[in-house]
């Protein structure tokens, strides 16, 4: 084993991020015999996984028979807009149902239907109902069952433990990584044959957000700093029903099952405007009128769908558009309303989590009155640039996995997609890293200079008796990412916050912490700022660069989408290996689609 | 709105004292809102827990006035007038500040022996709603520990932790014991390693519950009749399990063909 100054652990498989893709892969190496480790920001069980709400998407055809993957296939493809990788589009669409039965193994309890079998509801842009869900706490069963199957297991968790850096071999394979103790902030080294990054997404970068403090993109980070690719990182998903009253709550989630079960939005003037938004691809499957939409709800074959179950990008957009037009609600969002829809023992049954959050949170009873609610950033659809199959990103030795991996849902995610996304890439990442470690070409050293050049990094807040709060500086970044790089883009301010990110960047090496190394927020917010950098800088190059628009990705110079622009990703690299050397992007060929998964994506609604 | 006084304790586990921070409030605010703004102005290192400020992780577990909260979920204005005192979860040991260390529950999560469903039958097990209702109430546990943390047994006695799982994992248990698939036995376990006779259902656990399970009525209380059942009367108990819906039944139940 390698000599470290540090306390140093060596493991075959070593997993960054203990959520649904993190756990789920670690379940995978391990069942195939290898030594594995998981390291977390948090405690085992709160990752943003638990904040899923609505379902996971599976084409099991519990519901409607018709169903089945290559309808999924075809939903996923066409909600991102065609920008995905096509082989994940499909790989997520074939092996989601066994996903799913395999979590009921292991115990998950999901709400059934009247014959035993596994109820799936309806969510936007899935074709049937499909969605396989407890009541709105679907991520919670998921990552419960998960953490209890890796407990089980005996797998090592290595908790409130934060990495800064990944770490090479003297052949540019990678080797392990260097991270921190949150509770001691002692430093540990871990080598490893395999890394598999799996660290969520990057939404604390925005003002209005559903995600927690750990979405600071330290996964996506990290990756390219090593000498990986981002790709998509302009295409931001913004849930179209974040809540927005009061202030101190503004941007937590709001599952878009309240729509599936029967609510409407709704603006100022009481009317249901997202009629008056279906755009062309959708209106061929999307009802004319709301009494058409409505008989759907209770027979599938009596109507089409509401416009209201449209791909949250559009959704999204639309709700924007209504509060610029001044038809929005008192704080600046519009009305989601299920109360006058459906009968309160059903609200509270279907949607407990929900009635219990604006009930205690803002006072509203969702069974009386209507939800003001608006859009926040709530995932990013780009991230690691992976092959499809083994999830391997372009260094030896690396993977990713989940939302720190990108292509499987292309400009736009559908919701349940990413659940399912979890624990198909999840096991694939495993799978993934033990064949990588079966065919031998593993990292035979550890380059503790790459380690201890971070971990000096690290300190250098310390030693700085004048220097900027960490807090001013999150703060001030999420408020121009907001603002500059939010929901509707345009070039001048794009390149506005290019400039003003290099003037960030500044500020971060200037950070002056205080206190001491033992269980510092205000140090740890520190060590998350550079990520945030980097994701935030990928992020505004990459828009500034797509002159279209095309699911997450809004510019309103560019409004429509432009089929040149449908044939590559761009493909964000670091040259330096350093959080503030600079950044280049380049146009990535989308995969070539084989002719039988054309033909799927040709045929008639 | 008038600015508020929070009493913090500040500390590790060497010892600690209470410090007031005087700040300002907003409309509709939590204890956390107010938490992170210290964090971000007054005293950057100031520890807490926390991750989603939705209710939903569990993480921000503190007391707050003396009573086990979530501080996410604890609006400022239904907090009497007058300081604010947030302290730690006192049956822990300290790490820092608000921040404990929990490895007592992760060590005991371990000593839950797993599911143990039959094969799967093609297409997926079937269960009825009624029957994995009972343990999705219990399910629904985020994992924050204020019943842990109440719980008399543990939390003046910290001898008692080694052999006593605690109403998380009695809940845990009950949600195993009920699950439609499960052929395992925990019974012998809960008696002799688990404690389950320790609790004497005050229900302070209940009250904590910020997911509002009904932890001693629908789990402790038939975990102590089945052990109970199981020891002394087995021609009773064997009665009720074949007039209940019981696990085996429903596993039966799981293999037969679709209808």
């Amino acid at each position: 084993m390698t000599d470290s100054p540090y306390e140093h652990h060596a493991y075959d498989v070593l997993i960054i991020g203990a959520g649904g893709a993190g756990l789920r892969a670690a379940i995978e190496a391990q069942q195939r015999g290898l030594k594995v480790g998981i390291i977390t920001k948090s405690l085992l069980g709160k990752a943003h996984t638990v904040m899923a709400e609505g379902g996971i998407a599976a084409a099991m055809g519990n519901i409607s028979e018709e169903d089945n993957w290559m309808v999924h296939f075809r939903d996923t493809m066409r909600g991102g807009k065609y920008l995905n990788n096509n082989r994940m589009a499909e790989l997520h669409a074939k092996e989601s149902p066994d996903r799913v039965w395999e979590l009921e193994q292991w115990g998950a309890l999901f709400d059934r239907t009247k014959d035993g079998k596994i109820l799936q509801r309806d969510f936007g842009g899935h074709r049937y109902a499909r969605l396989a869900h407890v009541g709105d706490r679907t991520g919670l069963e998921l990552i419960r069952t998960l953490q209890q199957k890796v407990v089980s297991m005996g797998t090592d968790v290595f908790m409130e433990c934060k990495v800064l850096k990944l770490v090479h071999d003297d052949g540019g394979r990678i080797a392990g990584c260097v991270a921190y103790w949150r509770a001691t902030g002692e430093f540990v080294t871990f080598e490893a044959k395999t890394v598999i990054i799996a660290t969520g997404g990057v939404g604390k970068s925005w003002k209005f957000t559903s995600n927690s403090w750990e979405g600071t993109g330290d996964g996506h980070a990290m990756a390219l700093w090593a000498g990986a690719k981002l790709i998509d990182m302009e295409c931001i998903q913004f849930h179209p029903t974040g809540m927005v009253w009061p202030l101190s709550v503004r941007g937590l989630l709001v599952t878009e099952g309240v729509r599936g079960d029967g609510g409407v939005l709704l603006n100022s003037e009481g009317k249901r405007f997202m009629f008056n938004y279906v755009p062309e691809m959708f209106r061929a499957e999307t009802a004319d009128t709301e009494e058409e939409g409505d008989k759907w709800y209770d027979d599938h074959s009596a109507g089409r769908r509401p416009a209201e179950l449209l791909p949250r990008d559009e959704v999204a957009r639309a709700i924007n558009t209504e509060v610029k037009a001044g038809r929005g609600s008192p704080h600046g969002g519009v009305y989601l309303d299920i109360a006058s829809r459906r009968t309160p023992e059903y609200i509270r049954r279907r949607l407990p989590s929900m009635y219990h959050q604006f009930m205690e949170l803002a006072g509203v009873d969702i069974t009386k009155e209507p939800m003001e609610i608006g859009p926040t950033c709530h995932y990013i659809m780009g991230g690691v640039q992976v092959v499809a199959d083994t999830a391997a990103t372009s260094v030896p030795g690396l993977f990713a996995a989940g939302e720190a991996a990108g292509g499987l849902h292309g400009a736009n995610r559908l919701g349940g997609n990413s659940l399912s996304d979890l624990v198909v890439f999840g096991r694939r990442a495993g799978k993934g890293a033990a064949e990588y470690i079966e065919a031998g070409d593993v990292a035979t050293s550890f380059n503790m200079e790459e380690a201890e050049a971070a971990v000096k990094e690290a300190l250098d807040p310390f030693d700085r008796d004048e220097g900027e709060n960490p807090y001013t500086i999150q703060h001030d970044l999420q408020e121009m990412m907001q603002e500059l790089v939010g929901i509707i883009r345009n070039g001048p301010e794009l390149e506005e916050a290019k400039g003003k990110l290099d003037v960030f960047a500044e500020r971060v090496k200037n950070i002056a912490v205080k206190g001491g190394r033992a269980y510092n927020p205000g140090w740890n917010l520190a060590t998350d700022l550079p990520s945030m950098l980097t994701v935030s800088r990928s992020t505004a190059l990459a828009a500034s660069l797509r002159k279209e628009s095309r699911g997450g990705h809004t510019r309103e110079d560019y409004p429509n989408p432009d089929p040149e622009f449908a044939k590559f990703n761009f493909a964000i690299s670091n040259e330096g290996g350093n959080w503030d050397s600079p950044i280049s992007a380049a146009e990535s060929p989308l995969l070539p689609m084989p002719d039988e998964l054309k033909a799927l994506l040709e045929e008639a609604y | 709105m008038a600015d508020v006084t929070m009493r913090i304790w500040r500390g590790d586990a060497t010892g600690g004292d209470f410090e007031n921070y005087t700040i300002a409030q907003n409309e509709g605010e939590v204890v956390l809102d107010v938490i992170h703004r210290i964090q971000a102005t007054e005293a950057p290192d100031l520890a807490c827990r926390w991750n989603c400020k939705a209710g939903k992780c569990g993480s921000c577990s503190a007391e707050i006035n003396g009573k086990p909260r979530l501080m996410c979920m604890t609006r400022m204005d239904q907090l009497p007038e007058g300081p604010v005192t947030v302290t730690p979860m006192k049956a822990f040991p300290i790490i820092r500040d608000l921040v404990t260390d929990v490895s007592f529950n992760f060590e005991m999560a371990k000593r839950v022996p797993a599911l143990l469903p039959p094969p799967m039958p093609e297409g997926g097990y079937r269960m009825f709603q009624q029957d994995v209702e009972r343990g999705q109430e219990f399910r629904k546990c985020i994992e924050c520990f204020l019943c842990q943390d109440v719980c008399h047994v543990i939390r003046d006695h910290e001898e008692n932790k080694a052999n006593y799982a605690g109403p998380r994992f009695f809940i845990r248990y009950a949600e195993l014991e009920m699950h439609p698939l499960d052929t395992n036995d925990r019974r012998e376990l809960l008696k002799e390693e688990m404690g389950l006779g320790y609790c004497n259902i005050t229900k302070c656990c209940t009250e904590v519950c910020p997911e509002h399970i009904h932890i001693t009525d629908n789990a402790i209380i038939p975990l102590k009749e089945r052990v109970v059942d199981a020891d002394y009367d087995p021609v009773a108990w064997l009665g009720r399990k074949i007039r209940r819906r019981t696990k085996k039944t429903a596993a039966e139940a799981s293999v037969q063909p679709a209808p």
